[in-house]
């Protein structure tokens, strides 16, 4: 028995977390983070979402309470996530909020307020390696698996954290809300980006912010074969929204010169590279002495590579990782660290 | 709720009663219930019974008096700055003009002169803040609108002041007073409006013309009466509840200012010595607030975590209003009082009322310091600085 806080975002996951705590006999306190206060209809943060997890908290009979922390997320994911974007990086705002709210903010809370422990409903495993400590693993459900938003997670962090839908697959999950007659049982999964509406998109929501400026695109020998009103949107590898269509050839993007407004493509080939150089990498309990696979986007594959100096260098040729995404170091199944493409 | 109040209530709700729109004996009963209530209200906030119009509750009566006063005559809704949502809201929704306050809480009268003229319609201030209970100037206000905005009416929100300050004498000049029962020991969702005679107010809500044609809808006669009956007793009570409950507010506020470094209390100066030192031996002064309130904004804290700290030792309190999603907003009150607003996230409003004791106030004494200490232990200490991996 132990005093826990699970964060209840009004989605089902979490929601079958508090309700597998509650049922194992813990103490477990409810709280549903309010992070944004705009407009959105993708994510969280809404007032239904919000009485959604009170509900549950009321069926679960246990307390529920509301901790505002839009004033944080402002400053350490949509202010940084703007700023990404307007100096030609692609963000995982997703992994900010991690990082600085939910494993930081609402950890610090939590101390503050006598929990020992924390819980979410990721679906990821917390394991323990031969020498005692702590990893993120990947969750039962392959699917579902959040490890990779879950990388920068350290030693203190993974003892205070209970993950307790992580065992099971989403199927299960939802089974189990529903047999607890759960008004989350069938609710969608979020999808995409919480804080952006679907009507604008990320063009709204960046160009309320800062001034997106137009680009040329190029092909390899520097023939001009469209243009872009707004370069901040493009990210490297990216095929689709270049507005290149009835060309027979597929255009990937292979670099962008902002400053010059160029946008260059060329075919898949041009798009892969021997080495992804990293900033702020960090290791879960040292660098460990193992191949490891790497992964570089929420659901990406993982493929072998090793660090050297701060760079990953690819086993076999690897697409080129857009700078500002979060790669992350796996040993097997276990996260053992992670970067973030520059 | 008072007893006598749930009394009138539940006596009610198993009595046959019918619709006091009715003709026929039940009805006329009901009938009844709703006439001697609005002669207790009638009584109560200094107004006549034929003034009274009974609402579902104070942001109605705030609704009906602004909303309503613009329809019969359009023209331009002021008010200040620390006005209730129910009151601010509307007029800001309509582009009227709000009007700053001072630092005291005190609404800036040359800025309400600035913003007075003969377009304007309806001046919305109210007796005492709902957050921080400081009283505002009702006569003087009254004064600059007779000389700036003649076509204007004076509505007061009464309805945190309603408990501990005379409507007759207080809000004698004001046109339009919206009160609501829950704060002074009645039901929930029911409250009054005192539309004095002469006001051309419209109504809001249209249809059997019940409440002469200002607030249509067949009345809540239990919650009426509920009202009634608590508004009655506590008319009676509040000269010696308000020195009682005063005393047991200057005891609280006073035992934090001691107890817990960094606390400021709203709209109080720092007590001073007769030689202008400060002086936090001597009494603060607080005759500009309401009896009840003790308002306070704590430093280096979040009021957030205190209020949960607090609820785990049966004190409840609030930091200031709650958004529909039940996150604590940093109070616009203090907002407009030019509060830092991280000192507004550190808001704790204890409010006080006729079931306080000595040993509430004993309570909070004890409980609240050391959960600000450790609160600010807390936040000196990040757990996460030593275990997160160096990056």
């Amino acid at each position: 028995m132990s005093e826990i806080l699970v964060a209840m975002s009004g989605g089902v996951d979490s929601s079958v977390a508090a309700a597998l705590l509650a049922a194992e006999g813990h103490d477990v306190t409810g709280v549903t983070l309010k992070l944004w206060g705009g407009e959105s209809d993708s994510g969280c943060c809404s007032v239904s979402d919000v009485e959604d997890a009170r509900r549950v908290a009321q069926q679960l009979g246990i307390d529920h309470h509301v901790f505002n922390f839009g004033d944080d997320f402002e400053r350490h994911v949509i202010e940084p996530y703007v700023e990404a974007y307007d100096q030609g990086r692609t963000p995982n705002p997703c992994i900010e909020c991690n990082r600085h709210i939910k494993f930081d903010r609402l950890l610090r809370r939590a101390d503050a307020l006598g929990f020992e422990l924390i819980a979410t409903g990721h679906h990821a495993r917390i394991t323990l390696d031969a020498d005692g400590q702590r990893h993120v693993g990947r969750g039962a459900d392959v699917a579902k698996d959040q490890s990779y938003v879950l990388h920068m997670l350290g030693q203190e962090q993974l003892r205070r954290l209970l993950l307790p839908v992580g065992d099971i697959t989403k199927e299960r999950v939802r089974e189990l809300a529903t047999e607890l007659g759960l008004r989350t049982a069938d609710k969608p999964d979020s999808q995409d980006v919480c804080f952006i509406h679907s009507d604008g998109g990320r063009r709204a929501f960046l160009g309320d912010r800062i001034p997106l400026s137009p680009a040329r695109i190029l092909d390899q020998e520097g023939r001009q074969l469209g243009h872009t009103d707004a370069v901040q949107l493009v990210t490297i590898g990216q095929r689709k929204g270049l507005g290149l269509a009835g060309n027979d050839t597929r255009h990937y993007v292979t670099a962008i010169d902002r400053p010059n407004g160029v946008v260059t493509v060329g075919e898949e080939s041009e798009t892969f590279c021997d080495r992804t150089e990293l900033v702020d990498l960090a290791w879960t309990a040292g660098e460990p002495d193992v191949e490891l696979t790497v992964q570089c986007s929420a659901h990406g594959s993982r493929l072998p590579g090793r660090i050297v100096d701060s760079a990953v260098v690819w086993t076999e040729p690897h697409r080129r990782v857009a700078a500002g995404q979060a790669v992350v170091f796996y040993d097997g199944d276990d996260v053992v660290g992670g970067a973030t493409a520059r | 709720m008072r007893p006598v109040a749930v009394e009138a209530m539940t006596a009610l709700l198993t009595d046959g009663l019918g619709n006091p729109s009715g003709a026929h004996r039940l009805a006329r009963r009901a009938n009844q219930v709703i006439d001697d209530a609005r002669e207790q209200m009638a009584d109560a906030m200094g107004a006549e019974p034929g003034e009274i119009v009974f609402t579902g509750g104070g942001t109605e009566a705030d609704n009906l008096a602004v909303l309503g006063a613009l329809e019969a005559v359009p023209g331009v809704p002021v008010c200040s700055a620390i006005e209730h949502h129910a009151v601010i809201e509307p007029i800001e929704h309509l582009g009227g003009r709000v009007v700053a306050v001072g630092h005291d809480g005190q609404l800036n009268l040359d800025a309400l002169a600035e913003a007075l003229d003969d377009d304007v319609r309806v001046v919305s201030v109210m007796l005492a803040n709902n957050e921080t209970g400081i009283l505002q100037p009702l006569d003087a206000i009254a004064d600059l609108i007779r000389t700036n905005a003649p076509n204007a009416l004076l509505h007061t929100d009464a309805v945190q002041a309603f408990s501990w300050i005379d409507l007759a004498s207080a809000a004698a000049r004001a046109d339009l007073i919206s009160v609501s029962a829950h704060k002074f020991g009645g039901p929930q969702g029911v409250g009054a409006l005192v539309v004095r005679s002469g006001a051309d107010l419209a109504p809001l809500v249209r249809g059997g013309g019940q409440e002469r044609g200002r607030r249509s809808g067949t009345q809540n006669v239990p919650g009426i009466a509920a009202m009634a009956a608590a508004a009655t007793e506590m008319v009676a009570n509040r000269p010696t509840e308000t020195v009682r409950v005063a005393a047991l507010r200057d005891r609280l506020a006073d035992g934090l200012r001691a107890a817990v470094p960094g606390v400021v209390e709203s709209g109080v100066p720092e007590p001073t010595a007769p030689n202008g030192q400060l002086d936090r031996a001597n009494k603060a002064e607080r005759s500009n607030k309401t009896a009840n309130m003790c308002h306070v904004c704590i430093e280096d804290i979040e009021s957030e975590a205190l209020l949960f700290l607090l609820e785990k030792e049966d004190v409840l309190a609030s930091a200031a209003a709650s958004c529909s999603s039940g996150a604590m907003e940093p109070s616009h009150v203090l907002a407009a009082m030019g509060y830092d607003r991280q000192l507004a996230f550190g808001s704790l409003r204890l409010s006080l009322g006729y079931p306080s004791t000595d040993a509430d106030v004993d309570a909070a004494l004890a409980f609240i310091p050391p959960a600000v200490e450790r609160l600010r232990q807390a936040a000196g200490t990040n757990p996460l600085v030593s275990s997160t991996v160096a990056r």
